[in-house]
């Protein structure tokens, strides 16, 4: 009954069977972070997201927008292993990993963001941020039974990085409160702190900026360039198209999980076919 | 007034600040009372206190299996309605290989090994029966997991009950041996003079009360341990949220299989234990209603707290085993006292007072829950957790009026 449960062994971190030649992965590794390759997720008769393929480069901002429906958080899912794709290859660093559970995911270094906040409600903030850590940690059940002098001071590692990012995203004040406690906005910020802490190469946001004032839209874009600066590539899903288009290099288009258009903000703006998925036809 | 006064300032003390945390004040209490207990039980006795002890260390095995399963249920959010089938493999496990039983099975061969060894044989083996139930099932959610275990609960029993050839069935095994401790102290309360005495058979209910205590020390401390690590964060997220617990690299399968196997090495500790004190096992001691009983002391202790489940524990086993018990003679003398001798004794369709009450027992065990609840719904001593939900509802419920709000601006 070891506790080593996110320990991965080497093979299982990079599936000798499912990764690409050594090569190509050195190459891909280098300009691209994310490459999703003709991706399908099908839920019975329903297709959600259809022969979709695009790369995410290293060091960007990338956004998915199109209509509500348009299977954008199928597509997370499907990367973060929660539904894996009916088809296609999902290649992070060089590796495929369609298929993939999402703690794997997560020990690779793909966090996320939900679109309904999905926090650990009646767990302090600082919990959260802490249980982040989980898959960085090593504290075996030996340990954490008997607190030996190892787990002290991996926890007390934890506990000051936990504080570092909260104090990142600025509700270092709120750390003791339970985390359903917390205002709308401070919630975004704890689910980001807390993805940010499983030390990520990729953060996937989910409409970070959902149900925010001005303000607080201005506010979220700083904490991405932010987090930007800390070497971590950002692939968000958005609506509001000013935070789009201020911050992403590259975005995709999405409508009836067809990729309609993939380009930067300028191209898309003038895309026919974008501008109509959004207004109607005619528009 | 005065009494009424009293009252409203315990309720006040009770209700306060839902953050200030009970729990030392609770431990300091309850390690003074492990204490002062016998002292109290002899003395107010005269010497004669050895059942009181003995029923108080009984009592500390279910405190053992409350504090298991809390682990399960209180930490990982896993509904065990079948607990009671760990109890019973852990008790079995002591029955066969420390007793003379195993001669009259097809083995012919007795197994003594020491008491030490098997509660630790019965700790593995239960944990590897939780491994087994665990692995194939953890993957239903809620009430279906409930009802699977609810099954494995009844299938243990039965299996001991008709396995004669190995179990001697409804009859159980009996004899099996008292744990021998290498070295005790001797003195004035066991009535012998001071001295070390060497292979010291564990009879008097004294020793038994002094190992369980000492066992239910470590065992608090270990689980406290566990609560606050790595571990046991990631059984409150899964508690919380399976799915953000996952995608935050957490092994949710692994996680809760170990929450499983840890529960379930409690309950088959004690079940060794347990057969160890009683010196008999038997199917009828492990049947659904101990699972039942488990799961009350902790949902009505408060689940998820440590000190809750103790004193909720404790609770309910002085209902069960004390109160409940002991209602039929007291009915009979309250209704002679209050000049009612009439219907103390049965006549026609009447049962007699003793035997009404007697078959009303269950209901009084009813009506002493429903009534507990309503009160406090939130559990004797909750974790901050609980308190919080209950008494204030939805805490801030600026959470969506926030939302709604920041949209329409």
């Amino acid at each position: 009954m070891s506790a080593s449960e996110e320990r991965l062994p080497r093979d299982e971190r990079a599936p000798a069977a499912l990764s690409v030649s050594r090569g190509a992965s050195r190459e891909i590794g280098q300009d691209y972070i994310l490459r999703i390759d003709h991706v399908t997720k099908r839920f019975g008769g329903l297709v959600a997201v259809d022969d979709v393929s695009f790369d995410v480069k290293r060091g960007e901002v990338f956004a998915l927008i199109g209509p509500n429906g348009a299977g954008k958080t199928t597509l997370f899912n499907s990367i973060t292993g929660i539904f894996p794709p009916s088809d296609g290859r999902v290649v992070f660093e060089g590796r495929d990993i369609a298929g993939s559970k999402p703690h794997q995911a997560a020990a690779l270094g793909i966090a996320r963001t939900f679109q309904n906040i999905r926090l650990f409600e009646y767990m302090s903030a600082l919990d959260n941020v802490r249980l982040g850590q989980h898959c960085r940690t090593h504290a075996k059940l030996w340990d954490s039974l008997f607190k030996t002098p190892f787990e002290r001071h991996e926890e007390k590692a934890i506990s000051e990085r936990a504080m570092e990012l909260l104090t990142f995203v600025g509700i270092e004040k709120r750390s003791e409160d339970y985390a359903r406690n917390l205002p709308y906005g401070q919630q975004r910020r704890l689910e980001i702190a807390r993805a940010l802490a499983t030390k990520p190469h990729l953060l996937l946001l989910d409409e970070p900026a959902a149900g925010f004032t001005p303000q607080e839209k201005v506010e979220l874009m700083r904490l991405v360039d932010k987090i930007l600066a800390e070497g971590i590539t950002v692939f968000l899903i958005e609506h509001d198209m000013k935070v789009v288009m201020g911050i992403s290099r590259n975005i995709a288009v999405l409508d009836h999980g067809e990729l309609i258009a993939l380009g930067p903000p300028e191209t898309i703006r003038r895309d026919q076919r974008v501008i109509e998925a959004y207004l109607g036809k005619g528009a | 007034m005065a009494i009424l006064r009293a009252l409203g300032k315990v309720r006040l003390v009770w209700e306060t600040d839902p953050r200030k945390d009970p729990n030392p004040l609770v431990y300091a209490i309850l390690g003074i009372g492990a204490i002062a207990y016998p002292l109290w039980a002899q003395i107010s006795t005269g010497g004669q206190g050895d059942f009181l002890i003995s029923v108080l260390a009984d009592a500390g095995v279910y405190i053992l299996l409350a504090i298991g399963l809390n682990i399960v249920v209180g930490f990982a959010g896993l509904l065990d309605l079948g607990y009671a089938a760990f109890f019973a493999i852990g008790a079995y496990t002591y029955a066969f290989l420390a007793s003379d039983h195993l001669v009259v099975t097809p083995l012919h061969e007795a197994i003594h090994l020491p008491f030490w060894i098997v509660l630790f044989v019965g700790l593995f083996v239960a944990a590897a029966f939780g491994l087994i139930l665990g692995a194939p099932t953890l993957r239903l959610r809620g009430d279906y997991l409930a009802i699977v275990t609810l099954g494995f609960g009844e299938i243990v029993p039965r299996v001991f009950k008709n396995l004669a050839t190995w179990t001697s069935g409804v009859n159980g095994i009996s004899a099996l041996d008292k744990p021998v401790l290498p070295v005790w102290l001797n003195g004035p309360w066991s009535g012998d003079p001071l001295a070390f005495v060497q292979n010291f058979k564990i009879i008097s209910p004294m020793a038994f009360y002094v190992v369980i205590v000492l066992l239910l020390g470590i065992c608090v401390v270990l689980v406290n341990n566990l609560r606050h690590s790595r571990v046991g964060r990631a059984w409150m997220a899964v508690r919380e949220d399976e799915v953000a617990a996952a995608a935050m690299g957490v092994n949710t399968t692994r996680i809760k299989l170990l929450a499983f196997a840890i529960g379930a090495s409690f309950s088959g500790f004690a079940g060794s234990f347990y057969g160890a004190k009683l010196s008999l096992v038997s199917p009828e001691n492990f049947g659904f209603t101990v699972s039942i009983t488990i799961l009350v002391m902790i949902v009505l202790g408060g689940m998820g707290n440590i000190p809750g489940v103790i004193i909720g524990s404790l609770l309910i086993y002085a209902i069960t085993f004390l109160f409940l018990p002991a209602l039929p003679p007291l009915a009979e003398d309250w209704a002679t006292s209050l000049g009612l001798g009439g219907i103390v004794p049965a006549s026609g369709d009447w049962p007699g007072i003793g035997q009404e009450v007697q078959r009303l027992k269950f209901l009084i065990f009813g009506i002493i829950l429903v009534l507990t609840m309503l009160l406090r719904p939130q559990g004797l001593i909750p974790s901050r957790v609980r308190q919080q939900e209950l008494l204030r509802g939805a805490p801030e419920d600026q959470t969506l009026e926030d939302v709604t709000a920041e949209t329409t601006a």
